[in-house]
């Protein structure tokens, strides 16, 4: 892997490695299946080395039961197409849900899960104690009607990854995706 | 022992071992909220455990991986915090009324203050690995944090009867905690190293972010004491062979299955 000074992002040098990028873009998150694994973020390069052709994969979170599903898919995907390429786990940079993609976000509020808000990484870290008035976080838009008042049913969701809310307004329950 | 795979053992047992009871709520969660938020916080520690133990396992360089050391070691091999190894119950004599939602989050509380310090200071650690992994958990440990203090401070802050099961969970896990606090040879060897941390250093982190939430739950701290556990040398509590006999019992039983 080159250095990278300014971007970590996947390198589009090459054919093949353009080819791997546009098959990456079809292999979906398993869990949540409307979201590649590019637009999530997690695919951190694609380098060519001496042994063939690198990919790093950074987790989510550190106990997701889908990463070693993604890795299978990712390499399964890449099988199927002809090409023979190596996964490697990156733990640094940690990710983090800026990295998913506008386009990632976009499916995520079209199937009904609030996309996260903006991680800033200067700020001191805030830790609220207790849900109450007064001390709310901002809290996220109901994908399904828009409105922007809603509730904390649980911090923890479905998946690691999810927060569960309900929107005050339509009475729906929604999942957020945390920032992380 | 090398003292740097002792170190990682150390950390990487203890999220084991309290992923391992916490997992205990699954199912038997006292709402379902509750139920999916212990069981994905437990999820969290078991990954922490696995980036540990398989850093540990390449440094051994003995062919072990994070399997081998999570299942095929005995209870004396274990370096985890007795902190992390009581049970759910509490620790009176009898064993108390079952399992307790106050303890367990207490427990919670009070290793993840230690955790957020901790994580914090490795980030800068020279064994690079270690630092990526503390990077990554920090951000986790920040949504366990946040959970354990709601519910002390609701605990704490509600009924009578919450508050008092809150103050017995503090009254008893407490001590447990000076562990955390004392150096010993493979802590001072980390530290000159550059690898690890004192854990002195981290006690003004803890106290202050602890003492804000039990301020908050109206909870009293009580009195520092002497008690010192020893897990992290390996001489543990009678609480950890009853768990990993439990967690360690299917892998023996079928030595190589894959899963």
């Amino acid at each position: 892997m080159s250095a990278g000074a300014d971007t970590d992002l996947p390198q589009t040098g090459g054919d093949v490695i353009e080819r791997i990028m546009a098959i990456l873009a079809t292999v979906p998150d398993p869990e949540i299946p409307v979201i590649s694994v590019l637009d999530l973020g997690i695919v951190r390069g694609v380098t060519e080395t001496p042994d063939g052709y690198e990919i790093s994969v950074t987790p989510t979170y550190a106990g997701c039961p889908a990463t070693q599903v993604i890795a299978h898919d990712i390499t399964a995907a890449l099988e199927a197409a002809g090409i023979s390429a190596r996964l490697v786990t990156r733990l640094s940079p940690p990710w983090t849900t800026d990295w998913i993609t506008s386009k990632g976000r976009a499916s995520l509020h079209e199937f009904g899960i609030a996309p996260p808000g903006s991680v800033d990484h200067h700020a001191p870290q805030i830790v609220h104690f207790s849900p109450r008035a007064g001390r709310v976080n901002k809290l996220p838009a109901c994908p399904h009607c828009g409105s922007a008042h809603s509730e904390l049913l649980s911090q923890f969701g479905s998946t690691p990854c999810k927060a569960l809310y309900r929107c005050i307004d339509c009475r729906e329950p929604f999942d957020y995706f945390k920032p992380l | 022992m090398n003292p740097h795979i002792d170190y990682l053992l150390r950390l990487g047992d203890s999220s084991l071992v309290l992923g391992q009871r916490l997992s205990e709520w699954t199912g038997h969660g006292p709402v379902l909220e509750e139920d999916i938020a212990m069981t994905n916080i437990a999820l969290d520690f078991v990954g922490q455990a696995r980036m540990l133990l398989t850093h540990a396992g390449k440094l051994e360089g003995a062919g072990r991986d994070e399997d081998a050391l999570a299942y095929f070691r005995d209870t004396r091999a274990y370096r985890n915090f007795t902190l992390c190894e009581l049970p759910n119950s509490g620790i009176e004599k009898g064993g108390g009324e079952g399992a307790c939602y106050a303890f367990t989050v207490m427990r919670n509380l009070l290793y993840c203050a230690w955790q957020a310090q901790l994580w914090a200071a490795l980030a800068e650690s020279k064994d690079t690995e270690l630092a990526a992994i503390a990077a990554k958990s920090a951000k986790e440990t920040a949504y366990h944090l946040r959970h354990a203090s709601d519910w002390v401070v609701r605990f704490g802050d509600g009924t009578g009867q919450s508050h008092a099961r809150a103050q017995r969970a503090l009254l008893q896990l407490l001590p447990y905690t000076n562990e955390l606090f004392c150096s010993d040879p493979v802590e001072e060897a980390m530290a000159i190293a550059g690898i690890g941390v004192r854990g002195a250093d981290l006690k003004a982190g803890f106290d202050h972010l602890i003492g804000a939430v039990l301020d908050e739950a109206g909870l009293a701290l009580p009195a520092a004491c002497v008690f010192q556990s020893s897990g992290k040398s390996g001489m543990h509590s009678e609480h950890l062979d009853f768990l990993l006999t439990e967690m360690q019992s299917l892998a023996r039983a079928h030595p190589g299955a894959q899963w």
